[in-house]
């Protein structure tokens, strides 16, 4: 990246910085959603866009997180933050890893196909039986505590501290990923994208790269999951649903898929997109925003034929005949 | 075992439903020896290759690796026991530099690359074979170029060097020539007479000319079976062999 | 369990299983041929269902009503080629997927539109409301046999189609080499008109065929869908056999699953965790043969 890049990036961080100074507290919750929502779809571009595993059921990663706090935290009583992140994370691993054993095994569309199933299982397995209050789903009656030696560093039931939380975590996991892309290990994973074949006739084990490529995604997003449970207060098996898979697939399709900035630019837009269709008035005796799905599927569909390559992709298509050198 | 040959095959067998593409095919190849394996098309010779490097699994028959038993290890591995195979169809990463598929496939040799923190460019042993395979090939100064911009005959080199850039012992050649030119055949043919020094290399050709160049065993499949094998001018002079296959080729080779 | 029960699951589960072919075996032709992933299929057998209902109340007649739902949904399918699934062709998965699953969130609000969002019910037409005696103590209601019935005649017509006719000949050959197809002389845009609207018809005809003895309610597409993916992974993708073998499988571990009874370890496992029991068939066939048991090796 360049020099002006990185400068603007740090810029934009410091900026979102001093949004909870700024800002009413509906808008601060929102954009920490965003933020959010930002870290689960680089999670999900990770697999799409760098190792091109198309998974269509990865909400169950971030549903399953926001189930281990939930599950975690004692009756009326807070969990340590400190011990149910690193158990959020390891659960979402765990289960991207028993899911991914049978999964990673399949090509093109039927890994969409069982992806989307085994997310569907998981969905069914929490809304049909008693396990944690069935399609009710369960409150988590107090926050995590981050307590050390008697010290607080932040309070999770301030909703600036879960901004800032959620602002940490985007930086945080935006840094692991450039950093793990352009490792041996990424390099492998670019490899796999553009030619499977060749990669295992050149010795790599291809199933170990792709299965380790899910757990890392799932882990991450667990954390979006652990996050989006603090920030709710509420568990429910639509966090693991297929609407939320789709979603988080359009947005990192919606910014450009294998840029990692893409997906971050993809939430935003289709939160505010969703939050400005919902807010639709009536019209012709109709309760527009009551049926913004409509215009949200009419979106998707104009969206995935006229911008394949996302916004950044569109950016960069009207930058071109600007530029002499290619980057 | 020392005197075992470095690749082997022992009654060869494939079959795809009714049809049998490779019939009881026993072939060697041996350190330093350039053994070419020719044939009209339709022979079975890409079957052969596949399942000497394991892209394919055997009906029958074995595989030996320097007299090792290695039947039906999949791909990665006999790619990790030292056998180093090139496609006909050029099979590479066409969106990356030369050097980085070059890279790549150099990377394939650290003993893991579930190595996470430092950057992979900054390999020096890996940069070097990469670089080193490279100019091999005859590709100095086209490192930087993405390997879609490349002409035909220098893809081809890339399929070439990225084989060497994983440093195996045997070498399997599946048409290293197809689509080239003269001058960029004669290179390919320079280079594979340096490699059989120090290699074991399996040729699948139709260029007559190379054949007979850098060939020092060859074996004439037809209809999936040895029809024979020998030293080049042997096999040249048989007359099975031009009624076969060579007919056509002979006021060529005259 | 005793053995009247067992029958008559056994008989729920083959009629579920062979209502299930007829939605998978659409979705398995479209993308055989067409090469096309569309997940809005099993939104058609809630239009289906729903235009059932709708002209069974306007219309007056169940035996009405079906044949102008098939010609509506036809109708719809080929209008939705021409305009949208056109584009799809040839272009990644992914974007097949996506744009498909923005079709359901219009067809839901539409249906929503037009229909409301409560659940609503077709009566068992009037010759087929009675039962057929099994047993002295045991009957089995008519109309559930009539549907098996008709599914098995859907599916004879589908076999005799693809095997006896041109239609079927091109059928064959697009599902092997589309550029074949073109060589022979046939309109390939036709074709794929035609097997789009005959795909999604048959997903419509399941949803109307099922609609007396089901709740036609918002959003009834979606569990269809999910069990049809995995009829298609266990069967194999563009297999109308290997859909046919793992739609009946599927229709008989889940029906059987929910009034089996099974303790294992000490813990209740059937039938509380029944809806788990065709993934766990798939995890099985996945690690046994991850394309399916009639798919292609690729």
């Amino acid at each position: 990246m360049t020099r002006a890049g990185v400068a603007a990036l740090v810029a934009g961080v410091a900026a979102l910085a001093l949004v909870p100074l700024a800002a009413e507290k509906f808008y601060v919750q929102f954009f920490a959603k965003i933020m959010i929502m930002a870290v689960f779809a680089m999670s999900l571009d990770l697999l799409l866009g760098y190792a091109g595993l198309v998974s269509f059921g990865h909400a169950a990663f971030y549903g399953a997180a926001g189930y281990a706090l939930a599950l975690a935290t004692p009756q009326l009583q807070a969990a340590s933050f400190w011990t149910s992140l690193p158990l959020a994370i390891a659960a979402s691993a765990l289960l991207a890893l028993a899911i991914g054993f049978f999964v990673v095994r399949t090509h093109g569309i039927y890994f969409i196909m069982v992806t989307l199933a085994f997310a569907q299982m998981l969905f069914f397995l929490f809304y049909d039986t008693k396990i944690a209050g069935g399609n009710d789903g369960i409150y988590i009656d107090v926050r995590p505590v981050a307590e050390i030696a008697g010290w607080r560093p932040f309070d999770l039931d301030d909703y600036r501290h879960v901004y800032w939380l959620a602002l940490a975590a985007l930086v945080l996991v935006y840094a692991l990923l450039r950093t793990v892309l352009r490792s041996p290990f990424g390099r492998v994973l670019a490899g796999i994208r553009v030619n499977e074949q060749r990669m295992i006739s050149l010795g790599y084990p291809t199933f170990r790269y792709k299965l380790v490529c899910f757990v890392i995604s799932g882990a991450i997003a667990g954390i979006a999951g652990y996050l989006g449970a603090v920030q709710f207060g509420v568990v429910n098996p639509e966090m693991m649903g297929w609407h939320l898979s789709a979603a988080v697939m359009m947005m990192v399709i919606l910014g450009g898929m294998g840029t990692l900035l893409g997906p971050v630019l993809g939430a935003a837009t289709w939160m505010l997109l969703e939050l400005a269709l919902q807010g639709l008035p009536e019209a012709g005796g109709v309760d527009i925003g009551k049926h913004w799905q409509l215009l949200m599927g009419l979106f998707i569909v104009v969206a995935t034929l006229v911008l394949p390559d996302g916004l950044i992709g569109l950016a960069r298509t009207l930058r071109r005949p600007a530029e002499r050198h290619g980057e | 075992m020392s005197d075992a040959p470095a690749i082997a095959t022992r009654a060869l067998t494939r079959r795809f439903g009714g049809l049998t593409a490779v019939r009881d095919v026993s072939i060697e190849c041996r350190m330093a020896e350039v053994h070419a394996v020719i044939g009209p098309n339709g022979a079975g010779k890409s079957t052969l290759v596949n399942m000497l490097c394991g892209d394919l699994l055997p009906s029958a028959g074995a595989v030996e690796l320097a007299g090792v038993d290695v039947t039906g290890a999949p791909a990665h591995r006999m790619s990790r026991l030292g056998v180093g195979r090139s496609y006909q169809k050029t099979n590479v990463f066409l969106p990356f530099t030369a050097l980085e598929n070059c890279r790549i496939a150099a990377q394939s040799r650290l003993a893991s690359s579930m190595r996470f923190v430092r950057p992979a460019a900054a390999n020096r042993t890996v940069n070097a074979a990469a670089e080193r395979a490279l100019a091999a090939a005859g590709l100095e100064g086209r490192e930087g170029t993405p390997v879609a911009a490349l002409s035909h005959g220098e893809q081809r080199q890339v399929e070439i060097a990225m084989v060497l850039a994983t440093g195996p012992r045997v070498l399997l050649l599946d048409e290293p020539l197809a689509g080239m030119g003269a001058e960029e055949s004669a290179r390919i043919v320079t280079l594979l007479r340096r490699l059989a020094r120090d290699h074991a290399i399996l040729l699948v050709e139709h260029d007559m000319d190379a054949v007979f160049a850098v060939a020092t065993r060859l074996t004439v499949m037809v209809d999936g079976a040895v029809l024979e094998s020998g030293a080049p001018e042997a096999i040249r002079a048989s007359r099975a062999v031009r009624e076969a296959y060579l007919g056509a080729e002979e006021t060529a080779l005259e | 369990m005793d053995l009247h029960t067992f029958l008559i699951q056994l008989l729920n589960g083959v009629q579920y299983g062979l209502l299930l072919f007829l939605v998978a075996s659409g979705l398995t032709l479209v993308f055989g041929i067409m090469g096309i992933i569309n997940v809005a299929h099993g939104s058609f057998y809630m239009i289906g269902a729903y235009l059932a209902w709708s002209l069974t109340a306007r219309l007056g007649s169940f035996w009405i009503a079906v044949p102008v739902a098939i010609a509506i949904t036809a109708a719809v399918g080929v209008l939705l080629e021409r305009v949208v699934i056109r584009r799809l062709y040839g272009r990644d998965h992914l974007y097949q997927v996506l744009l498909t699953y923005g079709l359901i969130l219009v067809f839901e609000e539409t249906r929503s539109l037009l229909w409301g969002d409560d659940v609503r019910g077709v009566a068992v037409p009037a010759p087929l409301a009675g039962s057929i005696p099994l047993t002295e103590t045991l009957s089995y209601p008519v109309y559930r046999l009539f549907i098996s019935g008709v599914c098995l005649a859907v599916a004879l017509l589908m076999v005799w189609v693809i095997q006896r006719t041109r239609l079927g000949m091109a059928i064959r050959a697009g599902s092997t080499d589309r550029q074949m197809v073109q060589s022979l002389g046939i309109d390939v845009h036709a074709l794929y008109r035609v097997v789009f609207a005959a795909g999604v018809t048959l997903a419509a005809f399941a949803g109307m065929v099922a609609a007396p003895v089901s709740a036609v309610m918002p959003g009834m597409g979606n569990p269809v869908l999910i069990v049809c993916f995995v009829i298609i992974v266990i069967g194999g993708m563009g297999s109308v056999k290997g859909a046919m073998l793992a739609s009946l499988l599927v229709g008989l571990a889940d029906t059987l699953g929910k009034v089996v009874h099974l303790e294992i370890g000490g813990v209740r496992v059937l039938p509380e965790l029944s809806s788990m029991t065709v993934y766990l068939v798939m995890a099985v066939v996945l690690l046994w043969r991850p394309e399916g048991i009639f798919g292609r090796r690729t």
